[in-house]
This record gives structure tokens, C-alpha cells and sequence, in this order.
């Protein structure tokens, strides 16, 4: 194999216009022929999240975290004009009129780029977080293997 | 210019114009002309530094009716 560059985002925030800038920049580098890897951690878990319920056995601080963060990409509010939910909707009306791409479909499209999408095992426990819950098909890690990724990376981002 | 495959990305936003030029461009071989039709305001600097990047060649360049046409040599 050629010494491939390669791209790592720690994504850390579960906004969704920070997740969407982390999930473009990911794109941007897998067409750089990046190899990237985006690092799921904390609220970033959330955008990893299947939209439906999945009914997993929990403890009463797993069901309050559970219950009060957002199921699922298309679902995380905005870090700033958040109006209770109401920026998010006036954003995808602007983001469709100006042919942006949505979050869950940035997240498709990184998937289909071979974007190696992964979970930080650690915050899933603290957020009570199981792996039924979160989308197929991603890794899950720890800062370990975060590091082997990302001490010879060309770009790193802490989003 | 003659071009081998033509791209119309035009009236997509940031990152589309480069995942689909990259996309395209595996589909032509070393030597021939991609030509990549956009209307992106970011795509001059974004498919000058893509092209340096990932080593084809940026021939030409022109704009039109808020729609820029690039034509790529692949590397």
C-alpha cells in the first residue's frame, strides 16, 4: 500500500451544524483520497443514533440519558438560534434551497466513501448508550485506537 | 476543449462538487479530460487545490453565466 494521508476528526459536539461541518470536511477529505475516520465521542454518539426506539435494558440514569438526547442525526439541534427546535427547521428550508446536503445524508454519503465511522466505547457506557441503539456497521474503540490513527495524520480536528 | 466524460454538478453545494469530480475521474483513464460544469462560488479554489493535491492537472478554466467549467486531466 502507498502512504496514504489520511484525515481524523474527534467529533465531540452532538450539534448538528457542527456535526455537519465535521461530516463535510470528512467528505471533502475522503476525496482527497484521504483514508479518514471520524471519532464519535460524547454528544457526538447522538449522530450515530437510529432514529426509531430500540428496546434495550437500562438502568434509571441510562433511561433519563436516553430519553433526553436526541434520537438520531436528523434530530440534533443547532449551538446557536436553536429556538427551541425551531432553527433547525428554518436551516434544512435554507440548506434545501441552496442544495445542501442534510446531515443524515452526509452521513450516507460518508459511508458510501468508506469513511470509517466509529464509537468511542467509553462515553457510550457513561451516556448509557448500547450498540442495538447506534446505526450498523461502525466501529467501536477506544483512545487507543484513536491515537494509532492519528499520530502519523495529516489533518486532525477536534469538532 | 474536447473532453473524454463531462460532469454537471451545477446547483450543488460544497463538498458534492469534489466527491462527484473525484468519482468521475476514477471512471477515465491517465491522459484523458475530465470536464466539471459547477455553479459552487468555492469550486476555483476548491478544484485547483484538489487537482494539486491528488496529482492531475488543472488545463483550463472559464466562466459563464455564474457557471464555472473546469477541465481536468487525470494524473
Amino acid at each position: 500500500m502507498s502512504e496514504r494521508k489520511t484525515t481524523n476528526i474527534i467529533l465531540f459536539s452532538g450539534d448538528y451544524d457542527k456535526a455537519m461541518a465535521a461530516y463535510i470536511i470528512a467528505n471533502g477529505a475522503a476525496a482527497y483520497d484521504h483514508d479518514v475516520t471520524i471519532f464519535h465521542t460524547f454528544w457526538g454518539l447522538n449522530a450515530l443514533r437510529k432514529e426509531e426506539m430500540v428496546p434495550v435494558k437500562k438502568g434509571f440514569m441510562e433511561k433519563m440519558f436516553g430519553g433526553m438526547m436526541p434520537r438520531g442525526a436528523d434530530k440534533l439541534g443547532l449551538s446557536n438560534m436553536n429556538f427551541m427546535g425551531m432553527g433547525p427547521k428554518m436551516i434544512k428550508g435554507v440548506m434545501k434551497k441552496h442544495n445542501a446536503m442534510p446531515l443524515p445524508d452526509l452521513i450516507d454519503m460518508a459511508r458510501e466513501q468508506d469513511i470509517k465511522l466509529v464509537a468511542c466505547t467509553m462515553t457510550m457506557d457513561l451516556l448509557g448508550l448500547h450498540k442495538d441503539e447506534l446505526l450498523e456497521e461502525i466501529e467501536y474503540a477506544g483512545v487507543a485506537a484513536y491515537l494509532a490513527d492519528a499520530e502519523n495524520g495529516n489533518v486532525n480536528l477536534f469538532i | 476543449m474536447k473532453a473524454d466524460k463531462v460532469l454537471d454538478a451545477k446547483g450543488l453545494a460544497c463538498p458534492m462538487p469534489i466527491v462527484k469530480t473525484r468519482k468521475a475521474i476514477k471512471e477515465i483513464e491517465a491522459g484523458q479530460i475530465l470536464e466539471v460544469q459547477t455553479t459552487d462560488k468555492g469550486a476555483k479554489s476548491d478544484l485547483t487545490a484538489w487537482a494539486k493535491s491528488t496529482g492531475h492537472e488543472l488545463l483550463d478554466s472559464n466562466e459563464e453565466k455564474d457557471v464555472f467549467t473546469f477541465w481536468i486531466k487525470k494524473g
